[in-house]
């Protein structure tokens, strides 16, 4: 479904991803692990157009969709959530998914109809999946953090993508709520007939929830295996999990 | 399209003031009446601006200059061809949304402050030629003593002709504002990247508004040539810009209506206190100072914030 080939990004002299490639087969969860600074965020921009790569390309069903600007990759099927909350902080919770929808029913620039009796349901339904349903009318910004990541995903969920790309979904989380938080995406993956591709440094999240795994380190693709070949890997172990024993 | 109504609650208090307004010419001085018909058309102006920069985000910075073109327009159709006067009154708000049309195109590719200095550049031009194209424009004289068709010739009846136009741009202008594009458009004003990210061509949005507004921009200056009877380059010059930024923000540019309000405080201080000194900037600089400090989302964002949180919804849409 999404195939990465031999993408390079420099930023200066720094070269940021160096090689690096990914496949993700339609239906799996997919995670890019590696240690800060390997280029995970740096991958995922170029995914879905916020960068533009310096060579190699990204081939979206057949398509190559690495010269497009973002707003047209996100029409062909990819949505994205962001490392950071990215959300409309002086809009409702409501709103700021709404927006989203509106925007994948191609209504976003319908002028003289009343945008609060459109894609109600849709909203409400995404809302509700991810829990938010009680705070539809709080201001976005004051959400507390966790809720902030929740909307983060609702927001890309509105889009209805086929495959949905999460930049460290359980950032800054506590273990709790990263569990919380990691079933969530396993239900939403079930429930939505969800392709997944997303990026985590905590490895007990990783193998748990991943089946397939790929390893950056300095830009570069180490491997991508199944969770049980890459914990057996040696160069794995030794760049990332810093050579200790195999759990 | 229109078949679900819009939420009707506020109509109520709403109709009231429109009556009021109606009612006011016969009992008030010649002078209020005008002043009222400077205000109404101000405040359009005003409330189109802050289309593109309260909810837009955008720094429209020389949004006088449309309003300039939309009255020269008119001027110049009625003074220099013998069209009938609806073609000049049509061809105002047209020619205006064609040069923010233009203009926008290029301002767009740009962004923050980047935006509003080529659009400070590019409106200075349209400035220029009206200050120093003479055989065309009169230059700095203007053009004066453009008469206008008999059912609006008298104050009163330019008055309610500016009024009703005016009240007619607003609902409209309310529409766009709760419609998706409206939605959008502040969704964008709130974070750009991440619109880019759900799908929505941002570039072409804002310019969207921008032709929007700037063709109720162009309204306006069709209803100042109606108020008036004349135009100058003053109009697009860049401190009326100035002028009119000021008021959405006195008003409250994160609300619909604040704008309205910002209009008249401006042309009520200019007037009254222009009477004593012609320092009244100082008195607004002062005003502005303080706005800053203790009501940073404007007078009207303030009474909202005061009196009930959704009240904005009930509220909205003032007339003037």
């Amino acid at each position: 479904m999404l195939r990465v080939e031999e993408i390079h990004k420099s930023f200066d002299d720094f070269k940021a991803v160096n090689g690096a490639n990914l496949t993700v087969e339609k239906g799996e969860l997919v995670a890019v692990i590696g240690p800060n600074g390997a280029g995970k965020t740096t991958l995922f921009n170029l995914i879905t157009g916020q960068l533009k790569p310096d060579k190699g390309k990204v081939i979206f069903n057949e398509e190559v969709i690495s010269d497009l600007p973002p707003y047209q990759i996100c029409r062909r099927g990819i949505a994205r959530s962001f490392q950071i909350a990215n959300i409309f902080p002086r809009l409702t919770v409501f709103r700021n998914v709404q927006v989203s929808v509106l925007s994948q029913q191609r209504k976003s620039r319908s002028l003289f109809y009343p945008a609060e009796k459109l894609a109600v349901d849709e909203t409400n339904s995404i809302l509700r999946s991810v829990g938010l349903s009680d705070k539809a009318g709080y201001t976005a910004g004051s959400l507390a953090h966790g809720d902030q990541r929740a909307l983060e995903i609702a927001i890309a969920l509105g889009n209805e993508p086929e495959l949905l790309i999460l930049d460290e979904p359980t950032a800054g989380m506590s273990p709790e709520e990263t569990t919380a938080t990691m079933d969530m995406i396993k239900q939403l993956a079930s429930s939505r007939g969800l392709t997944i591709l997303f990026c985590e440094h905590d490895m007990e999240v990783v193998f748990n929830a991943a089946q397939s795994i790929m390893v950056m380190h300095q830009g570069l693709t180490v491997i991508q295996d199944k969770p049980n070949e890459v914990r057996n890997c040696r160069e794995v172990q030794e760049c990332y999990l810093g050579g200790a024993e195999p759990c | 399209m229109l078949r679900a109504p819009f939420n009707l609650k506020p109509v109520g208090p709403l109709l009231v003031i429109f009556i009021i307004l109606l009612v006011l010419p016969p009992i008030i001085p010649r002078f209020y009446t005008y002043m009222l018909a400077v205000i109404f058309v101000t405040a359009l102006v005003a409330m189109s601006l802050n289309m593109v920069v309260g909810h837009g985000g955008l720094f429209q910075f020389h949004h006088g200059a449309f309003y300039g073109v939309g009255a020269y327009t008119v001027a110049l159709m009625l003074t220099k061809t013998s069209l009938p006067t609806w073609v000049g009154f049509v061809a105002g708000p047209i020619v205006a949304a064609l040069s923010g049309l233009l203009i926008g195109a290029f301002c767009v590719r740009l962004t923050r402050l980047y935006f509003g200095m080529l659009q400070i550049s590019l409106g200075s031009l349209l400035w220029a030629i009206a200050f120093r194209w003479y055989d065309l424009t009169n230059g700095d004289d203007g053009i004066h003593g453009i008469t206008m068709p008999s059912f609006i010739s008298s104050q009163n009846s330019a008055y309610y002709f500016i009024l009703i136009v005016a009240t007619i741009c607003l609902i409209l202008m309310y529409m766009i504002f709760k419609s998706p594009f409206g939605e959008t458009l502040q969704a964008i004003r709130d974070n750009p990247e991440r619109c880019e990210a759900i799908g929505i061509n941002v570039r072409r949005h804002q310019l969207m508004a921008i032709v929007i507004a700037t063709f109720f921009a162009g309204i306006a200056g069709v209803l100042f040539v109606v108020v008036e009877g004349s135009v100058f380059p003053d109009l697009l010059f860049w401190v009326f810009s100035l002028e009119i930024f000021i008021m959405c923000l006195l008003g409250g540019w994160f609300t619909f209506a604040g704008p309205i309000l910002g209009a008249a405080i401006m042309v009520s201080l200019r007037t009254f206190v222009g009477i004593y000194t012609e320092y009244w900037t100082l008195i607004l600089g002062i005003i502005l100072i303080l706005l800053i400090f203790f009501l940073p989302e404007g007078v009207w964002g303030y009474i909202l914030e005061k009196f009930g949180g959704q009240a904005e919804e009930a509220v909205e849409g003032e007339n003037e």
